[in-house]
């Protein structure tokens, strides 16, 4: 996508902006990663590609701290995430110029593992992917390839933008709650099972943590002495659960469904399901409700109404 | 680190027949930060309070532990207790060892077993106490009344007797309101203007009261006991101080194409007016929009004809900003809209009406000068139907779910002034349920049916058809006899359910009070608190808290005004300690605490904050301790924990979850 | 099922300071008994009551815990108990959704003339937890060795 590079770097050059948040091209197509760009020179590693999937919403918390305007890239489901943080006054909306970009699935690497490849040397990010490997060329079909959470894709408008460069498309094609609804499924002991064979794989790194844009406390609880839990989470089973319960819930009804806790998950944790199953009965018990979907909006959390199911409802079955 | 002094009460036996009193005194000895320990025959008493003196004195003692009876009933005696011997109230914590254990359990281990875990936890809590300041803040000896009814001049009234200053603010031209268009008032049958305007005349007259009608609050900021309100007058176009009220503008005014607000519509004003003949102040005012002068720039008659040189086309709207300790809502009702309710044909018949239009056709100083009449062709007529319960007690969004509680009275003295007056006149009552529980109510209504003869039917009406000799068939069903029923109408009269004023709602925005689904503004508590707003300072009168009658929102206009008084009686304000506070390294100025205080307690500021060796500006909560009552609500929505309950913090609760499962 | 008679459970109990407080006062001036496990602590709304506290309880070897406040309408702060009702019902789900026994959680409203529903309510719920047995599923998590 040039013409995402070009215009940013138009922007950065007439001084509309005073740098760029975007993505910096990696040893491979397949791993760029987010960085701030400040010259025409620092330009020329910008890429957008798509494997550029990394939500850049959170960085504006920081950028708007800076001097000028920061000019940043955000997918449509990106967009919802920062609308989330504009309504909690995180970021700043004066000092942002975004360029709504063109989104039609992103790709995953490991994805590309899971479909049986191995040995890539080198991957292009075309439909089919073509993948170049110890073995031999091989193609991979973009669908197979795309990231979990475009298969559940919220669509393809954005919510928020100053400019709109590329086309987007909804891919979704599967059910977001499937997953949920498979685990409610379960017995307890199941469900137990599932979770306790996935949590113990927690190393407490912190990665879902950092890279969760309504996990954007200055400080967390986890890391303060508030609650006398500070130190304690990594040497202790219990206080992984715990504190993926807290993390899940502290961000109930903020969390845009996103996704990116469990694309950077080094264990392959599908912490997303935390959230989702919140959102789930958010949306049976409460009523339709999407984060950031509209900045003024109250969330589910902060409203009530006089006659909200009573918490005996779950013994009873009726948040399956 | 504290130096804990822990009580254990025997409460006589109350405590010690079930409890090892000197098995708890001794395990807390154990406890960390307890420096003595001791038990007593009874800890409030005299004698035993001097014990927790002694042992302050000897020890050196920063906190209390007192073993004993439910917090609710001694702590403030154990808190007084602590201050009197020097220590700070709020470094006292109850293990409630009576209701909650010896009283249930019969054992003696298991008790005294559960007394030391109670013990435990209580002691566990006071590690962490700090002490805690109560604050104060000045009360502005000034009330503001906002509503001109007979709720807001009550209140006004008995607010400025006991000598405090009152503003009364009133949106339209005249204070009076609703009780200013009724004829007559149930149950006496007394003419509404002869018991409301020596009230009204009362109310302009006294010398602790100032009036501002035709204005309207604009902004409100502050809290209880010192609020700061911005009241817009709007522009009369008559100056106020040289009006002599003679009338003769109103008859000259050539514009008298109007429908008179006054008289519902049903007939016409001039541009230049008064609402009504006792209007107070007796000032009119122009309606800009329908003033010739102001439209096209020409005609000036009433300027020409004013002797006292009263009228100016140039006045402007006015600003007051005034200060106030208390702030009292009596914003009334307005009866709803009735087009969702084709069904009784109100907008295509002049001759169905509503109660409240009834009320002025059958008062002297109405459109029809008080003589029963129909308005399409002025006819007398003979038969009448009234209906009950339009658009209340509704199930669907048309209505309203609840009862309007004042239409089966006012309903039975229509039928029953109608027969008196008009013997001849057949009055026939449909209705679902007649609810009159009120002093001397169900005798009205039956003396209705009993002696005037109406004719009341158990049932709903389906249909009012408009015929073409101007009758109107009304088909109802008769519920007890299970039958439809036909009756030719010449007039059909609708109990329209009442609702909050219009532009309340923008009113509890701007107080931060709250307001239900109805529109109707919450009070307090439903049973204990029921005039005041949950909103420290702001106060309740009137039809604006839910359906009331007369003599009910006297009393409650009343009653709001005794705790107005009793606020503004004090000089300063104790505010409670246990409140709320952000933690301005923390705070990610979110604003999700904001959105769950009751209060309006917490905003917001900008300000900067040095972050371990970081200066940067930040937004951060802000809770403002007169206000925040110390509910927690705000701490819970915090996700960070920046927000944290003086009293009741994260820290302390959790130590008494850990000794309690220990 | 077997159930365990010497078995004592650890249950912790939040009471809202205006109403299931003053319920719990009531039972005890009443003498309306309910097992000794139950430990009582005072917090001023159940709005105040944060998720984290009733983890806490369990990550300390609590087999169940119960929230009390006034009933729906009669909150003393008016709104606090909608709160706590919203963010107890979400957790509560979340832990059935991961294994826990649904009836290790619960949320009663009691009013401060409910002496009688108070200690039914305990006794129930006590009841329930024995018939459970101990903490497992929380407790296995807390000490993997």
């Amino acid at each position: 996508m040039q013409e995402v590079k070009n215009r940013a770097l138009a922007l950065l050059k007439d001084g509309t902006v005073k740098r760029v948040l975007g993505w910096r091209i990696g040893e491979n197509t397949y791993d760029p990663e987010p960085a701030f760009f400040e010259s025409e020179e620092d330009m020329q590693t910008f890429v957008y590609n798509n494997f550029c999937a990394a939500n850049l919403s959170k960085y504006m918390i920081e950028a708007s701290k800076l001097e000028g305007k920061t000019l940043v890239c955000l997918k449509p489901c990106d967009s919802y995430s920062f609308n989330q943080l504009l309504s909690e006054h995180r970021v700043d909306r004066e000092k942002t110029y975004i360029i709504g970009v063109g989104c039609k699935g992103k790709l995953s690497i490991e994805n590309v593992k899971r479909a049986g490849v191995k040995g890539i040397l080198s991957v292009n990010d075309t439909d089919p992917l073509q993948v170049e490997t110890l073995y031999g060329n091989t193609e991979v079909s973009y669908k197979a390839a795309m990231l979990d959470r475009c298969h559940v894709c919220k669509g393809k408008e954005h919510v928020v933008y100053d400019e709109l460069i590329g086309e987007s498309e909804d891919t979704s094609t599967a059910d977001r709650f499937a997953q949920v609804q498979m685990i409610e499924a379960m017995s307890p002991a199941e469900k137990f099972a599932f979770f306790q064979k996935e949590l113990s794989k927690c190393i407490r790194c912190n990665a879902c943590r950092n890279v969760c844009p309504a996990c954007s406390c200055r400080k967390c609880v986890f890391d303060s002495d508030k609650f006398d839990s500070a130190q304690k989470a990594n040497v202790d089973s219990f206080e992984e659960k715990m504190f993926h319960i807290i993390r899940a819930f502290h961000v109930a009804g903020r969390c845009t469904d996103c996704g990116e806790c469990s694309r950077v998950c080094p264990q392959g944790i599908p912490l997303h399901l935390f959230n989702r199953k919140f959102i789930k009965d958010i949306n049976t018990l409460y009523g339709e409700y999407q984060a950031g979907a509209d900045a003024e909006a109250r969330g589910p959390l902060t409203s009530f109404t006089a006659d909200d199911a009573e918490p005996s409802v779950v013994a009873e079955g009726g948040t399956k | 680190m504290q130096r804990i002094g822990v009580f254990v009460c025997h409460c006589g036996s109350n405590i010690a027949a079930t409890v090892d009193v000197k098995k708890v005194a001794e395990m807390a000895r154990l406890e960390p930060g307890v420096v003595f320990a001791d038990d007593y025959q009874y800890m409030c008493s005299e004698a035993g309070q001097a014990k927790i003196g002694a042992a302050i004195k000897e020890y050196n003692l920063t906190g209390l532990v007192v073993c004993s009876c439910s917090p609710r009933m001694h702590e403030a005696t154990f808190r007084k207790c602590a201050e009197r011997y020097g220590l700070n109230p709020y470094m006292v914590e109850i293990a409630n060892i009576r209701e909650h254990c010896s009283w249930i359990h019969k054992d003696m281990e298991e008790a005294t077993q559960k007394a030391v875990i109670l013990a435990r936890a209580a002691i566990a809590k006071v590690n962490l106490n700090a002490p805690l300041q109560a604050g104060e803040s000045r009360v502005t000896k000034r009330a503001l009344v906002i509503g001109g009814g007979i709720a807001g001049i009550q209140t006004a009234l008995d607010i400025a007797d006991a000598g405090y200053e009152v503003d009364i603010v009133e949106k339209t031209p005249s204070i009076g309101g609703r009780m200013s268009q009724l004829d007559k008032t149930f149950p006496t049958l007394d003419c509404s203007a002869c018991i409301l305007t020596p009230k009204m005349v009362d109310a302009a007259g006294h010398e602790k009261i100032k009036i501002y009608t035709y204005s309207e609050v604009e902004k409100v900021s502050g809290f209880v006991g010192d609020f700061t309100v911005d009241i817009r007058k709007k522009a009369r176009s008559v100056d106020e101080a040289k009006c002599t009220g003679c009338g003769v503008c109103q008859e000259k005014c050539p514009s008298k194409k109007t429908p008179s607000e006054f008289n519902r519509g049903l007939n016409n004003r001039s541009a230049i007016y008064t609402p009504f003949a006792q209007a107070i102040p007796n000032v009119p005012v122009i309606d800009r929009e329908a003033c010739i002068k102001f439209k096209t720039g020409k005609c000036g008659v009433c300027e020409k004809v004013c002797q006292a040189g009263a009228i100016n086309y140039a006045q402007e709207d006015e600003i007051i900003t005034e200060k106030y300790g208390a702030i009292v809502v009596a914003t009334g009702f307005d009866t709803i809209k009735l087009d969702k309710y084709d069904e009784y044909a109100y907008s295509q018949s002049k001759d169905v009406i509503t109660s409240l239009e009834l009320e002025r056709i059958m008062n002297a100083a109405g459109p029809t000068k008080g003589h029963l009449e129909r308005l399409s062709d002025g006819k007398a007529p003979k038969e009448i139907v009234f209906v009950q319960c339009v658009g209340s007690r509704c199930s669907d969004e048309r209505g309203k779910p609840y009862c309007s509680k004042i239409c089966c009275m006012y309903t039975a003295k229509h039928a029953m002034l109608i027969r008196d007056k008009y013997p001849d006149v057949n009055v026939t009552v449909f209705y679902i349920d007649v609810r009159t529980p009120g002093k001397n109510f169900d005798e009205f209504y039956r003396r209705a049916v009993e002696e005037y003869g109406v004719n009341y039917i158990k049932g709903q009406v389906g249909k009012v058809a408009p015929q073409p000799d101007g009758s109107l068939l009304v088909q109802g069903s008769d519920l007890i006899d299970n039958k439809q029923i036909k009756i030719k109408a010449d007039m059909v009269v609708l109990a329209t359910a009442i609702e909050p004023n219009q532009g309340v709602r923008n009113i509890a925005t701007m107080l931060t009070a709250s307001i239900d689904t109805n529109n109707f503004l919450t009070e307090a508590h439903p049973k204990l608190r029921p005039v005041e707003s949950p909103t420290a300072g702001v106060f309740l009168s009137g039809v604006c808290q839910g359906p009331k009658d007369i003599p009910e929102t006297v009393s409650q206009a009343g009653a709001a005004a005794v705790k107005v008084i009793g606020l503004l009686a004090k000089d300063k304000l104790t505010t409670n300690p246990c409140t709320a506070q952000a933690d301005e390294l923390l705070c990610n100025g979110c604003s999700n605490c904001a959105k769950v205080c009751p209060y309006g307690a917490i905003t917001y500021e900008t300000r900067q904050v040095n972050d371990h060796g970081i200066r940067e500006d930040r937004r951060i909560a802000v809770v403002n301790k007169a206000l925040c009552q110390g509910c927690g609500a705000c701490t819970v929505t915090c996700p960070s924990g920046a927000m944290d309950l003086q009293g009741f913090s994260n820290r302390q609760l959790i130590a008494e979850v850990d000794a309690i499962c220990r | 099922m077997s159930v365990n008679q010497e078995f004592r459970p650890k249950i912790v109990a939040f009471c809202c300071n205006w109403c299931s407080y003053a319920g719990a006062d009531l039972a005890g001036s009443s003498r309306l008994s309910y097992p000794a496990d139950v430990k009582i602590i005072r917090v001023p709304c159940s709005c105040r009551v944060n998720p984290m506290f009733i983890l806490r309880a369990f990550e300390k070897g609590a087999d169940g815990v119960i929230l009390c406040g006034c009933h729906p309408g009669d909150c003393h702060y008016s709104t606090g108990n909608y709160y706590a009702r919203r963010r107890m019902t979400l957790l509560f789900s979340m832990l059935d959704f991961m294994g826990v026994e649904n009836g290790r959680t619960r949320v009663e409203w009691v009013s401060a003339a409910e002496g009688v529903k108070f200690s039914t309510v305990m006794n129930d719920f006590v009841e329930k937890i024995r018939s459970l047995g101990e903490n497992v599923r929380l407790g296995d998590l807390r000490c993997k060795k």
